[in-house]
């Protein structure tokens, strides 16, 4: 790691004013991601402003069916919400899956949204539940915001205060980790809302995480596993690595968007 | 055996220190004036070197020094060798290019050091690294080993022609082809073992201290066999005299192999440490243990084994070419040949064997011995064939195994092993038994009816541990005795110091050398201390690794002890005026059989020292040591049950059951053996499902030098193992052991992968069999099928 400047906030207000003010500045909240890249020497930002300890960007509220996740919520609390399991358990069971313990204990949603890393959980979840991001300066819905792998519509220094969204009528994760790493290699998230279906895929897109439309309209007609199972993805569009080619990645999309719905 | 002696299940003495964190391990020691170095490592796979600029380097802030290769060479410094010769089938002997400990003109995989930056702070010297400008023409590069045998391939060392370091031979050629040529039927397969990183917990350290005053080095380094350290580094890398170079390989946390040899950094830092005047401490992170510890396997093999009409092998031919990295490791040439093929009897009455071994450079991390060494990739061939054998010849794995099994000992083998004892028939059945084999077929119904595909497969291994009689490897080339030493130096008050020329780098000897000295002379293991691990408190010794500190080291124990309780019984004998002969030692005393006369041993010890009352002409004093040199190798051997599930939709293994049926002779601690099967196997079940270290072709780089894409295994990937002893002493050894460290990596990969394929009901898999692959074979045979 080199040398950097580490700046505790403790509001959104002086967050936002000393990632403006601080030259090659980044937000840092869980840094699961941002201090195993440091370390590497792979990123290298002058100053660091931690996020963690701003009281108004942490918690869950659940009113009725509405639901606020904070951003520095960490996954183990999202994973531990009773409150929330009651309307949404998908979310919950996708971030008791999240890393190990260490990491579910220490990584944030927002954190999590922000990066957008294309075999992260989060990501399916947030575009499945049709989320709407809330920044220090606006609300961005969930299609508008992821743009592609490790880019979102975030401008620069703009900052995750939460996520909320609508509980989904019925909503399942199910993921295939990837045997070395356990990011999801593919992860397909499932939502039924009475205006429709959204399914979203995690960790196979060439271009981050995408949504199903075939999927969505036979889940729409019938809500189980075997609308889904005859509904076949294009490899073309998605990731091939050494880990999973496409065509393995594109049979998994299916077989995990099945499990999804069983799990629903 | 009281309750802390031979075959007690003793909790480990050791795990206090390891469990709060208090173990002392070699990046633990500070000493005044202490510095940290980074290596300026080669990012490309093959280059020359055409300039190095360490000026900006020089400059950077707390830089003390930039030392590159050529002042190293300047100095006397020497290559670094590989320690075992081998002859080529033409006599000529194996082509060695030079390993230099800071690459001078060329480097030849990526992470090869280049020049070492020592400077205030760790961080500092990464800082200057940086800055130093080394220029590279790149050159083209070859990793697999076919590709470097191949016309036209990249050029690696001058002296190894085509990359070909050697091209041996075992057995009789022309006795197994005729065997082949009358054979019933003949069983062709041709297996990949793949190449792994070893990845023990602690990555490699070491601090080098010059003290000019004395002219003396010390190394602190983890060593799996310090005194090793010290001869090679004395007699061949002309770092200082054994007299003037201490060597300690304090804590180690786990080296599976890997902290064997002696690699760059030791002698660099003690060199650097010389030269710049000031203590010099480097310490691996992750990504340089990927890229710098010595891997392991890397084979590919074609085989040949032929049958009769009743089943029986009549003949084995195996071709194999194993890979050994851009540089020859200090053990590489012993492990791809008598550590391999000497071992391609297996459990079977073979009358014709012949192997070819042929060695090649490539552009990649030298290959060495890694747990199990040869003997994994020996049993992966042998019951990876005898598998297929069985489907092709349409009876049970178990039968065709019992038809061929060795039944009376000794058994000479065709290739050079002499197993003095072993029942196969006995792990085997306990194997079936624990497995309920039989009770298969219903369980694979059961599968089959929630869409999944179960598959049971077996494995019987057997490897040479006790490594090993020194008349005999010599005569094989090695470079050195693998004898082992012993210290028993009884204190004046009767507690026990043992010194040790074994190493414990996680394997428990503190606790099981103890159990020993409990076992002969009845005093608490509290009260015995074992000492290793530090050229200036141990005599010589040669360090663990193939198995050998519990057949060795524990036999030089005992030889030692048999002194020490000599001269204990003729003090005895003195002091209750009785015949030496009617001395007897139990519970902690000295008692004169058929009476009740007897003397405490803490007595008969401080009688030794106080020496006021001694036999005539004896010297005062206690403490005895000894050498042992076995006579033959051991040979562990057992049967290992995998039975899994795979799901057909995602191509992922599930494992259902493994059963470990391990006959190691007499077992001194179980608790401790089995912990050494359980992490044998955890190793095991990692090469057969996830472990692989995967190379960019094109490139040289390596793709999997993190844990995001090397996978180890975790906590969830293992099942819950169901293990077995069975017991046939060895016969060459005073306590009757035979070594239990890597048995569960060498029997448990075929066991996996013929379980799978048997899943599957495909033959054709290659290890790790991922998620991927499996899934990719099951559209393959359902694309055939599709076609028929």
């Amino acid at each position: 790691m080199y040398a950097t400047s580490y700046h505790r906030a403790s509001s959104v207000g002086e967050a936002v004013n000393l990632r403006s003010s601080q030259e090659e500045g980044r937000y840092i909240s869980g840094g699961m991601t941002l201090i195993a890249t440091m370390k590497q020497r792979l990123a290298a930002p002058s100053n660091l402003i931690d996020l963690r300890h701003i009281g108004e960007l942490k918690g869950i509220s659940v009113e009725g069916r509405a639901v606020r996740i904070g951003a520095a919520t960490p996954h183990a609390d999202v994973a531990g919400s009773a409150a929330l399991r009651a309307v949404c358990p998908a979310i919950c069971n996708l971030a008791g899956m999240i890393g190990d313990p260490h990491v579910r204990h220490m990584g944030t949603i927002g954190g999590s949204v922000a990066n957008n890393d294309p075999a992260a959980d989060y990501p399916s979840a947030v575009l499945a539940l049709n989320a709407t991001v809330i920044t220090d300066r606006r609300e961005i819905a969930a299609d508008d915001f992821f743009v592609g792998m490790f880019e979102t519509a975030l401008e620069e220094a703009e900052m995750i205060t939460a996520i909320r969204f609508e509980a989904p009528e019925r909503a399942g994760y199910a993921k295939f980790a990837n045997p070395a790493s356990r990011y999801a290699l593919t992860g397909v998230f499932v939502a039924k809302f009475t205006s429709g279906v959204r399914v979203a895929v995690t960790g196979a897109g060439a271009n981050g995480v995408f949504r199903v439309p075939e999927m969505e309209a036979a889940l729409a007609a019938s809500w189980s596993p075997e609308s889904v199972a005859g509904v076949s993805v294009d490899p073309g569009m998605l990731m091939s690595d050494m880990h999973a080619t496409s065509e393995y990645r594109a049979n998994l999309v299916r077989v995990m968007a099945k499990r999804a719905v069983q799990a629903s | 055996m009281g309750m802390e002696g031979i075959g007690a299940r003793v909790a480990r003495k050791e795990d206090k220190r390891f469990l709060t964190g208090k173990g002392r391990y070699t990046d633990d020691m500070i000493v005044p004036g202490m510095k940290f170095a980074y290596f300026v490592r080669s990012p490309h796979a093959h280059a020359r070197i055409t300039g190095i600029d360490v000026s900006a380097a020089k400059a950077m802030p707390g830089v003390i020094d930039v030392l590159d290769g050529k002042q190293l060479q300047a100095d006397g410094i020497g290559n670094l060798i590989c320690g075992w010769m081998i002859h080529s089938k033409d006599g000529s002997p194996m082509k060695m290019g030079a390993w230099r400990p800071l690459a001078v003109d060329t480097v030849r995989y990526v992470g090869d050091a280049v020049a070492i930056v020592v400077a205030d702070t760790a961080a500092e010297a990464r800082d200057a690294a940086e800055a130093v400008v080394v220029d590279y023409d790149e050159l083209p590069a070859v990793t697999t080993s076919l590709a470097a045998l191949g016309e036209g391939a990249p050029q690696i060392h001058p002296e190894a022609p085509g990359n070909l370091i050697f091209d041996w031979q075992i057995g009789d050629g022309a006795a197994t082809d005729a065997a082949i040529a009358s054979a019933a039927h003949v069983t062709e397969i041709e297996i990949h073992n793949n190449r792994l990183s070893p990845n023990p917990m602690e990555p490699r350290a070491t601090l080098g201290i010059y003290d000019s005053a004395e002219d003396h080095f010390t190394c602190y380094t983890t060593s799996q066999n310090p005194h090793v350290a010290r001869l090679v580094m004395s007699a061949f890398y002309n770092v200082a005299p054994e007299n003037k170079l201490r060597v300690i390989a304090p804590d180690v946390g786990g080296g599976f192999g890997s902290k064997i040899y002696i690699y760059p950094e030791e002698i660099v830092c003690l060199w650097a440490s010389k030269k710049t005047g000031v203590p010099v401490k480097w310490t691996s992170d992750r990504t340089e243990a990927f890229l710098t510890d010595a891997h392991g396997r890397d084979h590919v093999s074609k085989v040949k084994m032929a049958f009769d009409k009743d089943h029986r092998i009549i003949g084995l031919k195996v071709d194999t070419i194993a890979n050994l990295g851009a540089y020859m490791s200090l053990f590489s040439s012993a492990v791809p040949t008598y550590l391999y093929a000497t071992l391609l009897s297996g459990q079977y009455a073979i009358p014709a064997i012949h192997a070819n071994v042929r060695t090649v450079y490539t552009n990649t991390v030298p290959v060495d011995a890694y747990r199990g060494a040869g003997r994994p990739e020996a049993t992966y061939l042998l019951e990876r064939t005898m598998e297929t054998a069985a489907r092709e010849l349409g009876i049970s794995p178990a039968e065709l195994r019992r038809k061929n099994f060795i039944r009376s000992f000794p058994y000479q083998t065709p290739v050079i092993m002499n197993y003095d004892a072993g029942d196969y028939e006995a792990s085997l059945s306990a194997a079936m038994q624990a497995a309920d084999w039989d009770g298969f077929p219903a369980r694979r119904a059961q599968s089959e009816a929630r869409g999944k595909k179960r598959g049971i497969g077996m494995s019987c291994y057997i490897e040479a541990c006790g490594i090993a009689p020194s008349q005999a490897v010599g005569s094989l080339g090695a470079g050195v005795g693998l004898w082992e030493s012993a210290e028993v130096r009884v204190n004046a008050v009767g507690t026990i110091e043992v010194l040790t020329g074994s190493h414990s780098h996680g394997q428990g000897h503190e606790t099981t050398f103890a159990q020993l000295v409990a076992d002969r002379l009845g005093v608490p293991i509290a009260s015995v201390n074992i000492v290793h691990g530090d050229t200036d408190k141990v005599q010589m010794g040669m360090g663990t690794y193939g198995s050998r500190s519990g057949a060795v080291g524990m036999s030089a124990i005992v030889k030692a002890l048999d002194k020490v309780e000599m001269k204990a019984k003729k003090i005895a004998a003195h002091l209750m005026e009785a015949d030496e002969s009617d001395i007897v030692i139990e519970n902690g005393e000295l008692k004169v059989a058929g009476t009740d006369k007897s003397l405490p041993w803490f007595q008969v010890a401080l009688a030794a020292y106080t020496a006021h009352n001694l036999p005539a002409g004896m010297e005062p004093g206690l403490k005895e040591g000894a050498f042992y040199d076995p006579s033959n190798f051991t040979f562990p051997a057992g049967c290992y049950i995998a039975e899994v599930e795979v799901d057909p939709e995602t191509g992922k293994t599930e494992i259902l059951q493994f059963v470990a049926a391990d006959d190691f002779g007499n077992i001194i601690n179980p608790l401790i053996v089995e912990g050494q099967v359980h992490g044998g196997l955890a190793q095991g079940i990692g090469q057969a499902l996830l472990e692989e270290v995967r190379y960019d072709e094109a490139t040289g780089q390596i793709l999997t030098a993190s844990y995001m894409d090397y996978a180890m295994p975790r906590a969830d990937d293992l099942p819950s193992f169901t293990l077995s002893h069975q017991n046939t002493p060895c016969p060459g050894n005073p306590l009757g052991i035979k070594g239990c460290g890597e048995a569960g990596a060498i029997g448990s990969p075929p066991a996996l992968i013929n379980a799978i394929t048997d899943a599957i009901g495909i033959n054709d898999l290659t290890m790790p069999a991922t998620p991927l692959k499996v899934w990719s074979a099951l559209q393959g045979s359902s694309m055939r099928m599709a076609a028929e």
